[in-house]
């Protein structure tokens, strides 16, 4: 028996690299700073933070779809990846900033000197004039890239290892993830945490080094990254669940126990998963971050973690595909309606306004889905496939009235 | 069995297994798995979303750590260690359908498929011919003896046809002690099994 190749196995990669190649050009070619400028700055932006919260929801799918963990802690390594690129990017900034300003002064000022008025400068705002200790390594690019990954990597580590040895399941785990992402948050918002509290990190879209860039080219420039790191990731994540790894990720996803008595330590795997995740998703917020220009702890707030499973329940969980459409249809039509752009619905007697509406739609296209459509958008492609869902009613599988047709085996 | 593939802690006592004797008790199930106990539980748990393929080499004998697992690539010989089980489950037309689709007793088969892909030295099997019919139960009967050939196997059931088409010694519990044991036949004539069983 034959192997055929990765790619051949998975058509679905293939497409999904392709279609975003067709659209990073063009995009590219529509932009204000390569092309015919029919794509403003500020839009090009938005598809480059799209890209970054569709590669979140890759993330999210292998933790949720395959892995069955429904963590609605996702968006807390999303920011501090973004915490950890924002304080390498202030800093920087900063010290250009003011070494301009102390290079007119009689006397030179000594490294020390620097580093105290760069201090004072970004930490003024919470009142203190000291570097606290965390941002120790903030000077360095390098420091900040390693621990981008590294930070959120072990804390998902730690709180991975003491809930799944503990062997917290379900909805108390994805509670446990919940106060996870809340305590951080609280934390952050305090001003002696070291982050600027309730300010965050701000002046992000400047990138120390490339000052004489424009915006316009630099938004095209995190627009490539952004897709070319969710094509990566995306290859990773599809090889990661095509093999026997995949398969009993989703054994464990769908009979935990059994998965043990077979032998596999079931703990080990969802911390590898879980890791990994939580390290993509922060390369994620590192590229977001900076080009949403600023970040502070509401970032963090369980709600924003909520929306990511959302979006993969509506695009289509255990789909790497479904999880990125949703990302994207459901977080660019968000921002189109809360926007205020959205032309309001006059119905007679009353006036409905998306700003305050939107949530409503949302919340109940999720309820919805949920209950009609299991597999959301992604079920679309099934569906023009031919394969067809038995009306299994909550009973399972098997030979009777419930049972799968042939074709559906092979989808 | 529970207490053997350390589902359950016991308040007292212990569990010897293998060539040195290692105590089970202080193992977890997965670890207890690999030491070389499988189980077969009442209710047939194949993973239902996955191919009657994907299920046997998910149990094939293997290293069980999340990186080996992650560069584990199908070789011919896994191809073919997967064919044979399929076969000798008979399962050999069903091997790319899904483990859901298949009948009560088809599942029972891949479940035992599975264990011996693991290659247990000890099979506890718990009652597996429950809901079967009766030609099922009978091809059951024969994949057991010939698994017994090559390793322990410990069957619970208490369905008399059934043991007595298995053939082999028969050991009688009562409240987690031993009542009597031998053949079939001497067990059912002992006054005291009589006695618990049949409630004189």
């Amino acid at each position: 028996m034959a192997r055929k190749p990765f790619i051949l196995r998975n058509p679905s990669v293939l497409v999904v690299l392709a279609v975003l190649a067709v659209f990073t050009v063009i995009v590219t070619l529509m932009s204000q700073a390569y092309g015919t400028g029919a794509i403003p700055t500020s839009m090009v932006k938005v598809l480059g933070k799209t890209l970054c919260l569709a590669l979140a929801a890759v993330a999210m799918d292998l933790v949720w779809g395959y892995l069955g963990i429904l963590s609605l802690g996702q968006m807390a390594f999303f920011a501090l990846g973004g915490y950890m690129i924002g304080q390498w990017l202030m800093y920087a900034r900063t010290e250009t900033i003011v070494a301009a300003s102390m290079a007119n002064n009689p006397i030179p000022p000594t490294p020390n000197e620097l580093q105290q008025a760069v201090a004072s400068q970004i930490f003024g705002v919470v009142g203190a004039a000291d570097l606290p200790l965390l941002w120790s390594f903030a000077h360095s690019l390098t420091a900040q890239l390693v621990l981008m990954v590294a930070v959120p990597g072990l804390l998902a580590l730690i709180f991975g290892w003491l809930a799944f040895r503990s062997r917290v399941n379900g909805v108390y785990l994805s509670i446990l993830t919940q106060a996870m992402t809340l305590a951080l948050a609280l934390w952050l918002f305090q001003n002696d945490s070291g982050f600027r509290g309730n300010n965050g990190l701000s002046g992000l879209q400047n990138i120390p080094g490339l000052e004489h860039v424009a915006q316009a080219r630099l938004s095209v420039w995190f627009l490539w990254a952004s897709a070319t790191v969710l094509a990566l990731c995306y290859l990773l994540a599809a090889w990661l669940v095509s093999g026997k790894f995949g398969s009993v990720i989703r054994a464990i996803r769908d009979d935990e126990t059994r998965v043990r008595f077979l032998g596999y330590p079931v703990e080990g795997f969802k911390l590898v998963v879980f890791t990994l995740a939580a390290m993509i998703t922060a390369i994620a917020g590192a590229l977001y971050y900076p080009q949403a220009g600023i970040i502070n702890p509401a970032e963090l707030a369980p709600i924003a973690s909520i929306y990511l499973a959302v979006w993969v329940a509506i695009g289509g969980r255990g789909r790497l595909y479904g999880a990125m459409i949703g990302a994207i249809v459901v977080s660019l039509l968000s921002s189109w309606f809360t926007g205020g752009r959205a032309p309001d619905l006059h119905l007679p007697g009353y006036t409905v306004s998306w700003v305050d509406w939107w949530q409503v739609v949302l919340g109940l296209s999720f309820v919805l889905v949920t209950l009609f459509a299991p597999k959301g958008i992604a079920g679309i492609f099934d569906w023009l496939g031919g394969a067809v869902s038995p009306r299994r009613q909550g009973k399972d599988l098997g030979p009777g009235e419930g049972s799968l047709t042939e074709q559906e085996a092979q989808a | 069995m529970d207490i053997v593939t350390g589902k359950t802690r016991p308040d007292e006592g212990e569990v010897k297994f293998g060539d040195h004797s290692r105590s089970l008790l202080k193992m977890n199930e997965a670890q207890i798995a690999r030491a070389g106990v499988g189980r077969k539980f009442q209710r047939p748990t194949v993973f239902e979303d996955q191919s009657v393929a994907d299920n046997l080499t998910m149990a094939l004998k293997a290293n069980r750590s999340p990186f080996p697992v992650l560069t584990w690539r199908p070789s011919p010989a896994s191809d073919r260690r997967v064919a044979e089980l399929a076969a000798e489950v008979g399962l050999a037309d069903q091997i790319d359908r899904k483990a859901g689709e298949l009948g009560h007793g088809q599942k029972q088969w891949l479940e035992i498929g599975m264990l011996l892909a693991q290659e247990p030295r000890l099979l506890l099997v718990d009652e597996p011919a429950a809901g079967m019919t009766l030609a099922e139960r009978e091809q059951t009967t024969t994949l057991l003896c010939r698994l017994a050939e090559t390793r322990a196997v410990v069957v619970v059931e208490h369905d008399m046809d059934f043991v007595r088409r298995l053939d082999c010694k028969v050991t009688v519990l009562h409240q987690g002690s031993v009542l009597a044991e031998g053949s079939l036949d001497h067990v059912t004539r002992n006054r005291e099994v009589i006695e618990v069983y049949l409630g004189r």
